[in-house]
């Protein structure tokens, strides 16, 4: 009895293999077949006009309805690789000539920056460019800016008041902000922030406030929606932010006991960054892609960003949501946001003070 | 009678090969094996030889930063991490796959099923699931603050966290590795050495234990080189790690050489640490004399008697951490978002897509799995402990290194397939090949060559007897094999956002797309949806195990 049920169970396991490797094959055919390759995605090669490539370092969360009305609008196809800006901007990178991306949607200058220093950026025309601010776009014309970002500090509402904070943010190396502070080093934002300390400060102005804030115990945390959530629930007494990630979390819980602050004496710890956009030289479809970048720069789409993303629009005309501090009443300090692609001497600074 | 030797035992028994079994040269290999695993290996030399050339042009100051005592620091922390994760992970696995595979443990499929499947949870949402629940102002100190006036828990950020955490979610490495292993194990030699009077522990001990081994260490080896490669979970408790450099490079300055270099530094260590496994997977090689009689016979349960209670503790305990805690979190999030009233995501395709990217990655896995296990175990020599090494070398890699070395082949020298699903599986494979490359490895080793020397001199051809002889009777380890690489694709993340057909969204870019925006809750449902998932191929499995033993 025995025995037979382990010839049984042997031309099972036989019939399964089998199966395995028909099913291997037959997967692999099927994932070959270009009609197959159509539905769940494209050739490369293949360019039609009515179509464009568009890698986004933004979440399709919060840009895939602005891309979908573009395509309402313009009957374009937009296929979108949504993923982590630096990572998307490796990519490019590395694709090299080859790249099949049409446009670069980065969430900050640094990335675009980065791109357009290998030539990989087109030279955009003046009516997109001259849409915006000259600070919020490339000197060379090689990215435009399209949603404006503040450095914030984020505080706890039930331990703080606005009054008890510095003017600026370099007064938060007082030792009476021992372990309330939290920070992000690793995060983007954040070292593009250090990078305009060192241009207002100098190097050793740069280095002492970094060590200052180090040696006040000062959290690391991975990210700005980590340091927004500490600080609400108390972890931390204030943090240096973004400051639309406390938007996000007060949709997800209404109480949220935290509050922005841009520093009323200004200084880099009032930068203003950017979210944008340029069109890489490889681009094959350069008009179609010229007319996404000036929708993400018309009235809809900045009203989208202001309502949605609680972001800066840039454009005149648009104003930003009622319980942000206006773009002109941040006491912005005076940076080339192209000059903010040197990062390297930052990493080597955040290094050397022991940060990272 | 109490003076016999069990291990004496084991020998008369099982074969082992004389002396040490690596350096042994046996026959040449027939090209129907060395050629499609050279070929499997020139694939995964391949983010190795970008590294190569990433670094190439690299100057003096990239090999000052190498050298700065900081870099020493990191490895040294990385190495450390990687050591005490998978001493807790082997800790925490092997009881559960002996109770789960050899004793009469209640319900004890149900349990095989819940203990494998924290392997399928995203390394970054486990980390935020840990933040969420342990950590301060979490939801067990908002908890335990209204009735006990607990204020303080002990600090989860840093090294314990990281290691908690990591140990956690994937402990399953081992378990599935070593629940292939027991099951291969002939139950005979069991029973004999309790009849001779030994303890259900001695018995353990001596003649389980030492059988199990080379699965184990194939699992803990996993498990090692995992925690080399992880970043979402260092990155979120914040613990700086060598892959955490490595992302940092990227992030902040797109310095690819520097990044390539740290990675090279990364492989070096995952070389150590493989040194470290072949010698612990030990020097002798069993195998089963009397074939078949193991495999299909069934397995005699021991009998936990009292222990049953405290055993399912354990388990429920296990469980409760790994599965439990992330559901209930993730749970919490999804039903805050539904009462506020939010519409949820289109969570369908992403869920086919998975299963079917995944389903894909196993099965060319496994078939690719075959004959470089087969090389490694039955010609041992210099050419196979290349090929390990090549193959092994990849796993320790941050899957962005893996991802971007494939963008750089795939766009410029295979265009053709670039960003189509044949390129994506083929990054599944350079990512994944390793864990079903040790599972059939594993599994292998407990069959004698002197089956398939039978049935070659039957008339058989090599490929008709590794079909018709050895795949069945390795069949534990296929299974475990194409398992493993299933559920880790599952939760592929930096090769899928890069590599997949553009718009090809799977349940792991979803939860990871709305996780990164912050928006937790919309992130909740594809995370719940990704486990669940996961749960219908693992009851499939034990269901047909249990068939198959009959």
């Amino acid at each position: 009895m025995l025995k037979r049920n382990v010839v049984k169970s042997k031309l099972g396991r036989r019939q399964l293999i089998k199966l395995l490797g028909l099913g291997a094959a037959g997967s692999l055919l099927v994932a070959c077949q270009p009609q197959v390759v159509e539905k769940i995605g494209e050739k490369v090669k293949t360019v039609q006009p009515g179509e464009i490539t568009v890698y986004s370092g933004r979440s399709e969360a919060l840009v895939g309805p602005i891309i979908k009305r573009f395509e309402e609008q313009s009957a374009v196809k937009a296929k979108v690789r949504y993923g982590d800006t630096a990572e998307l901007a490796a990519t490019i990178l590395e694709e090299g000539k080859n790249s099949p991306a049409d446009v670069f949607f980065a969430q900050d200058a640094g990335a675009l920056g980065a791109i357009a220093e290998k030539g990989m950026l087109i030279k955009l025309p003046d009516a997109l460019l001259n849409k915006v601010d000259p600070r919020f776009r490339s000197p060379k014309g090689e990215w435009v800016g399209v949603s404006g970002r503040a450095r914030t500090v984020v505080y706890n509402t039930e331990r703080l008041h606005e009054e008890d904070l510095p003017d600026t943010i370099l007064g938060f190396t007082d030792p009476k902000w021992k372990g309330q502070i939290g920070w992000a080093p690793t995060n983007g934002s954040f070292q593009a922030f250090v990078t305009a300390l060192r241009k207002t400060e100098g190097e050793e102005g740069a280095r002492k406030w970094l060590e200052g804030i180090k040696r006040n115990e000062t959290k690391s945390y991975k990210d700005n929606t980590s340091i927004v959530r500490a600080v609400a629930a108390g972890e931390v007494q204030v943090g240096f932010v973004n400051h639309y990630y406390i938007y996000n979390l007060r949709k997800q819980d209404p109480n949220l006991k935290a509050k922005n602050y841009y520093p009323r004496g200004g200084g880099p710890g009032a930068l203003i960054n950017i979210a944008g956009a340029g069109i890489l030289t490889t681009s094959k479809n350069l008009e179609t892609a010229k007319s996404l970048l000036s929708f993400l720069l018309s009235e809809e789409a900045q009203q989208y960003f202001a309502d949605q993303t609680f972001e800066y629009p840039l454009i005149a005309g648009v104003n930003a949501q009622l319980d942000l501090l206006p773009l002109d009443k941040i006491n912005h300090p005076n940076i080339d946001l192209g000059n903010l692609a040197d990062l390297q001497s930052t990493l080597t600074l955040l290094r050397d003070v022991g940060i990272l | 009678m109490a003076t016999v030797d069990l291990r004496e035992l084991g020998r008369t028994v099982w074969r082992p090969l004389g002396g040490d079994g690596r350096t042994r040269t046996g026959p040449r290999p027939p090209a129907v094996l060395w050629v499609p695993a050279v070929g499997v290996s020139l694939v995964m030399l391949l983010p190795l030889a970008y590294l190569f050339i990433r670094t190439s042009g690299a100057g003096p100051e990239v090999l000052n930063l190498l050298m700065r005592p900081r870099t020493l620091q990191l490895a040294a922390q990385t190495f450390g991490l990687a050591v005490t994760v998978t001493a807790g992970a082997v800790l925490i696995a092997v009881p559960l796959a002996w109770l789960t595979v050899r004793t009469d443990l209640p319900n004890r499929r149900l349990w095989s099923i819940l203990i494998s499947l924290p392997l399928v949870i995203p390394s970054y949402v486990g980390g935020l699931v840990m933040i969420a629940a342990l950590g301060p102002r979490g939801m067990l100190q908002q908890a335990l603050s209204e009735p006990f006036g607990i204020e303080r828990l002990p600090e989860i950020y840093g090294f314990s966290g990281a290691a908690i955490t990591l140990i956690l979610f994937t402990y399953p490495y081992v378990l599935l590795s070593a629940q292939a292993g027991l099951q291969m194990i002939d139950p005979a030699l069991e029973e004999t050495s309790r009849s001779l009077g030994a303890s259900s522990w001695k018995t353990f001990r001596e003649v389980t234990l030492p059988q199990a081994q080379p699965s184990i260490a194939a699992g803990a080896l996993l498990v090692a080189l995992y925690t080399l490669s992880d970043f979402g979970v260092v990155s979120l408790l914040q613990f700086d790690s060598f892959t955490r450099a490595i992302y940092l490079q990227y992030q902040a300055s797109l310095d690819r050489t520097l990044a390539s270099a740290f990675a090279l530094v990364l492989v070096l260590v995952s070389l150590i640490v493989l040194l470290i496994e072949m010698r612990s997977r030990g020097r002798a090689m069993y195998y089963r004399v009397g074939v078949g009689s193991g495999l299909a016979q069934p397995s005699p349960s021991v009998k936990l008697r009292h222990w049953r209670w405290p055993a399912v503790v354990f388990c429920g305990l296990v469980v409760a951490m790994s599965l439990g805690m992330p559901v209930l979190v993730l749970s919490y999030w999804l039903l805050r978002d539904f009462a506020a009233g939010a519409n949820l995501q289109q969570v369908l395709l992403p869920a086919l897509n998975s299963v079917y990217a995944a389903g894909l990655g196993a099965v060319v896995s496994v078939l690719a799995a075959v004959p470089v296990a087969i090389l490694l175990v039955r010609f041992p020599g210099v050419v196979s402990a290349i090929i390990e090494r090549i193959i092994y070398s990849a796993f320790a890699l941050p899957g962005i290194v893996i991802a971007l070395a494939l963008v750089f082949f795939g766009a410029n020298f295979a265009t053709m397939i670039y960003q189509t699903m044949v390129l994506l599986v083929l990054a599944y494979l350079v990512r994944f090949l390793p864990q079903a490359v040790g599972a059939l490895r594993a599994s292998l080793l407990a069959v004698s060559p002197n089956v398939e020397e039978a049935a070659r001199s039957l008339g058989r051809t090599p490929l008709q007897v590794a079909y018709s002889v050895t795949a069945p009777l390795i069949w534990p380890g296929i299974v475990y094999g194409g398992t493993l690489v299933f559920l880790t694709t599952m939760k592929e993340l930096p090769a899928t956002l890069l590599l997949s057909p553009i718009g090809f969204k799977t349940l792991a870019t979803a939860t990871w797309s709305y996780a990164s925006g912050g928006f937790f809750a919309e992130a909740a449902a594809p995370a719940l949806l990704l486990i669940l998932v996961a749960a219908f191929p693992m009851a499939f499995l034990h269901v047909h195990e249990r068939r198959g033993v009959s």
